[in-house]
């Protein structure tokens, strides 16, 4: 039951991305393109979600516990470190160079071209990269500690 | 060019902005692709793997909603070439690693519940998409 409204959710968000143009590398470049072929739209994705979304999680959070889970899992960290920035002017070049963000590709992935295939390929090497340079780091941090 | 879309934006928006208020209205999970992309790389084939599995199947099987509602797939145009694809996207998997989110944890999810952490991130990814999409276009690509 879990399992069949996540999939639901899934597709909820996917059909979402593919309308909005998100998934279309050509619309986000478009997007960042403000001195060349600009295209305004996805301010408005931008806006639609986060219409619903600040409307939608205040109520919801008036909840005591999610229908199917035990509690909201909710991130706790509020320090604004380098890595945070740092992370994230990274990732902004990264999608600025493919023009895929990682929730714009997924979708994509379904329709069956190449080239986003080698465009997530290449977004889970760096994810395990960064893992590993992350996991290496903090052992040697405690190793000193 | 791209034509300017601005009602199929929006009402693609909102149905991003749905799935991600019923995600966490029914699991209690921040829809952030990147986490949950990053939470299915791993060995531990629990309950916490398999939802984010069927999320992801879900998302996979969109374009077929798609073909379903309008009979046609949708337009995807890939300006870029393949090498700028995978270091786009390896910088895209090391940065979203390091800064913890991507579009939609930090610029959706994080935004709307006014999370300073993610306010800076979204305007820096931003920002710096904006910088590198100037560059290669009007500076070096010219």
């Amino acid at each position: 039951m879990r399992l069949l409204f996540a999939f639901a959710f899934g597709l909820l968000f996917g059909c979402g991305i593919l309308i909005s143009g998100m998934g279309n590398p050509a619309k986000v470049l478009n997007f960042f393109d403000v001195a060349g072929t600009w295209d305004p739209s996805l301010a408005f994705v931008m806006g639609g979600a986060l219409l619903v979304t600040a409307i939608g999680y205040r109520l919801i959070f008036r909840m005591q516990q999610p229908l199917l889970a035990q509690a909201f899992a909710l991130p706790t960290n509020q320090d604004l470190d380098t890595r945070l920035v740092g992370g994230s002017a990274i990732f902004g070049i990264g999608w600025g160079l493919s023009g895929f963000c990682p929730g714009g590709l997924v979708p994509v992935l379904g329709i069956g071209l190449m080239e986003p295939l080698l465009t997530f390929a290449a977004i889970i090497a760096g994810m395990l990269a960064a893992r590993w340079a992350i996991s290496t780091r903090y052992r040697s941090d405690t190793a000193q500690a | 060019m791209t034509e300017f879309t601005p009602l199929l934006s929006f009402g693609g928006g909102v149905l991003i902005g749905l799935a991600a208020v019923a995600l966490m209205a029914v699991h209690g999970r921040i829809a952030g692709i990147n986490g949950i992309v990053s939470g299915f790389l791993t060995t531990q084939l629990n309950q916490d793997w398999a939802w984010r599995a069927a999320f992801l199947a879900g998302m996979v099987a969109s374009p077929l909603i798609f073909l379903g509602l309008s009979g046609q797939l949708p337009e995807i145009s890939i300006p870029s070439s393949p090498l700028l694809l995978v270091v786009g996207g390896f910088l895209t998997g090391v940065g979203t690693t390091f800064g913890s989110g991507c579009t939609s944890g930090h610029g959706v999810c994080g935004m709307s519940r006014l999370s300073g952490r993610s306010i800076v991130a979204t305007m820096t990814f931003m920002m710096t998409a904006a910088i590198t999409v100037y560059l290669t276009r009007h500076v070096f690509g010219g």
